[in-house]
């Protein structure tokens, strides 16, 4: 009898001396048995990532289906295929300007990242370090900047963009994307820049280095994974925007990705799903690629931003 | 400390008057404004003007090739009686809302089921957040073709299961249509909400979690009375984006529908696009999309002092 009770008391205890011991981000899951995480944990995570994943896998499936698969449910299953086809993908790629809708995508969203991630490192250092007179009234201003959205921005701009003399250049979306990046990417080197000791510049500046000095050769290399992350959330933002590709530029061999996609490869009313599909898949590529080396630099960059 | 730095440098050197060159080269003042340079000049040419000219835009009567005279508020006037507009407005109050609500509880759901104790936990966490990476109008594209009127995947499979007898016309009936886009737009917005709230919840001990199951809190009072309000901060700064984003969404809509059928799907954005750049009145399209504003602004207040104020209520730091 006692020694079923001393076994009770004890049981706690040891319970505890487990969690101690094991990684504390299992928390107390041990308390659920296999069953029951089955149903709460994951069965409801698996639909969720079915529902988040099945449209690329429709995509990719499209893109290499032969035509006449395609369309007919009845004979062949809709959801895989025994014969493959590159034949959208070289169509996409050897017999419409897909190719140059890429390089100016690239060379856009290059160039824009570039121009915001120049500007937002001068100006957050400014921000932060320089303390200069109004310099937290500009911080409040530039994360103002960020909530003014490009829907309400495109028509003024556009008479502006004319004005300018950009319309259909690609130097409108250069120039007007960061419009949207520098916001961003400036409020996140803040973060990063306030996590560097004041003290090392301290010691530069006895030692006679100008501000430039100092940023350039200490602050920058110190914020590497603070600019990585910039650099991905902005190109992501540049790849994926649309209404100022739209608006700007008029000559196809200008467009963008994704707006070359929508006006250009669909032609009346035959939708060459293949082909768009495989456009489609082709286009998120680059960044899929991008995001896969640098996934924690981007959440990091996505939550720090939201944290600050 | 900086200046005492410098000045203790400075004092070094034989008495000399800075010259208006060093100033211009140390000044703290002045030194701000080169480093402010490039980025101002870029927000004030390409977003303040341009938000400026777009208020008096939307109180002149310009078009496309003609800079506009001054009308008053005669656009505004006009809004007023146009039942496509007015439309508008209510589809987009009706996406925002929905879409919003759903993907916060679909986000959240998702960031609590993470944050479990899972085999390949990294590897999923990257997977939940392509939706978000791949450009929107790219998989605007392939739910336009999984919502084909002819071709769908999901009328097929529905017949196949035998739940329904003919094609369900996703894109081309009034409600249905309006299902199917805000389907699309929580489809992409549900991987930003979850990962965010997700780097919120890694923040909380998990020694409060022990600390309210010893004293026999239920799963629902562990997440009411200590997630829900550890998260507050981060719910306030996730749902203003989202909101923000749903709100002035214009991608989804214009790829998959171009606001039809007859206007269903238009949102306060795409119908703008359509009066300004396609139709050609500038100083109309304008007055939509400042119109949006005062909308944005309520949005935005709603979300963020909504939920903070649990923070200043209760006395904490508002930093």
């Amino acid at each position: 009898m006692t020694d079923v009770l001393a076994e009770k008391a004890a049981r706690p205890q040891r319970a505890l001396a487990d969690t101690s011991a094991a990684d504390h981000s299992e928390g107390m899951s041990y308390l659920n048995s296999l069953p029951r995480r089955l149903v709460t944990l994951y069965l409801p995570l698996g639909i969720i990532m079915a529902v988040l994943l099945f449209p690329f896998y429709w995509m990719a499936l499209t893109s290499v289906k032969p035509d006449e698969q395609l369309l007919d449910f009845d004979v062949y299953s809709p959801f895989w295929t025994w014969n493959p086809t590159f034949k959208h993908i070289y169509k996409l790629l050897f017999e419409t300007e897909y190719p140059i809708w890429l390089w100016n995508t690239m060379l856009i969203a290059t160039c824009a990242t570039a121009l915001s991630i120049f500007a937002s490192v001068l100006a957050a250092y400014a921000i932060v370090r320089l303390r200069y007179r109004g310099a937290q009234w500009v911080g409040g201003a530039i994360f103002l900047a960020y909530l003014v959205p490009p829907s309400i921005l495109f028509i003024p701009l556009s008479t502006v963009v004319f004005q300018y003399g950009l319309f259909d250049t690609p130097f409108a979306l250069i120039l007007t994307y960061p419009t949207i990046l520098i916001p961003f990417s400036t409020w996140l080197l803040m973060g990063y820049f306030k996590t560097i000791p004041f003290e090392l510049e301290e010691c530069a500046l006895i030692d006679g280095a100008s501000r430039w000095q100092i940023l350039v050769k200490i602050v920058l290399p110190l914020a590497v994974p603070g600019l990585i992350s910039a650099f991905i959330f902005c190109f992501t933002l540049c790849w994926n925007e649309f209404i100022y590709a739209l608006t700007f530029i008029s000559s196809t061999q200008y467009k963008t990705v994704p707006v070359a996609i929508v006006t250009a490869l669909v032609d009346g009313d035959v939708y060459r799903w293949g082909s768009l599909m495989a456009g489609a898949m082709i286009g998120s590529l680059p960044l899929v690629i991008l995001y896969a080396f640098f996934v924690e630099h981007y959440v990091s960059a996505m939550t720090g931003a939201v944290k600050e | 400390m900086t200046d005492v730095a410098l000045k203790s440098r400075l004092d070094k050197r034989p008495i000399q008057e800075p010259t208006p060159w060093d100033q211009l080269k140390t000044n703290k003042n002045w030194l701000g404004l080169w480093f402010m340079l490039p980025a101002a000049a870029i927000l004030i040419l390409f977003l303040a003007y341009p938000l400026g000219l777009g208020v008096w835009l939307s109180f002149t009567d310009a078009k496309i090739g003609r800079s506009g005279e001054f009308i008053g508020l005669e656009n505004y006037e006009w809004l007023q009686g146009d039942s496509t507009f007015l439309l508008s407005v209510f589809n987009t109050m009706l996406y925002t809302t929905v879409a919003s609500v759903i993907k916060f509880a679909v986000g959240l759901y998702l960031a609590l089921l993470l944050n479990e104790r899972l085999p390949f936990k990294a590897i999923l966490r990257a997977v939940v957040l392509i939706p978000f990476i791949v450009p929107t109008v790219l998989s605007a594209i392939a739910f336009w073709w999984i919502y084909d009127a002819q071709f769908s995947i999901i009328s097929w499979t529905l017949k196949e299961m035998g739940l329904i007898t003919a094609n369900i016309d996703f894109l081309g009936d009034p409600w249905n249509a309006r299902w199917s886009t805000i389907f699309a737009n929580i489809w992409r917005g549900v991987p930003f909400v979850a990962i965010t709230l997700l780097a919120g919840l890694q923040t909380v001990s998990p020694s409060l979690y022990e600390a309210a199951t010893i004293d026999g809190a239920t799963p629902w009072q562990r997440f009411r009375f200590i997630t829900y309000p550890l998260l507050t901060p981060i719910i306030a700064v996730v749902m203003t984006f989202s909101v923000l984003f749903t709100f002035t969404d214009f991608q989804l809509i214009w790829v998959m529908t171009r606001g039809g059928p007859v206007n269903a799907t238009h949102l306060m954005a795409t119908l703008s696009y359509q009066r300004a750049i396609i139709g050609g009145s500038l100083g109309e399209g304008a007055a939509i999309s400042t119109a949006m504003i005062p909308f944005l602004l309520a949005a935005i207040m709603v979300s963020w002092f909504g939920l903070q104020r649990r923070k200043w209520q209760q006395g904490g730091e508002n930093d």
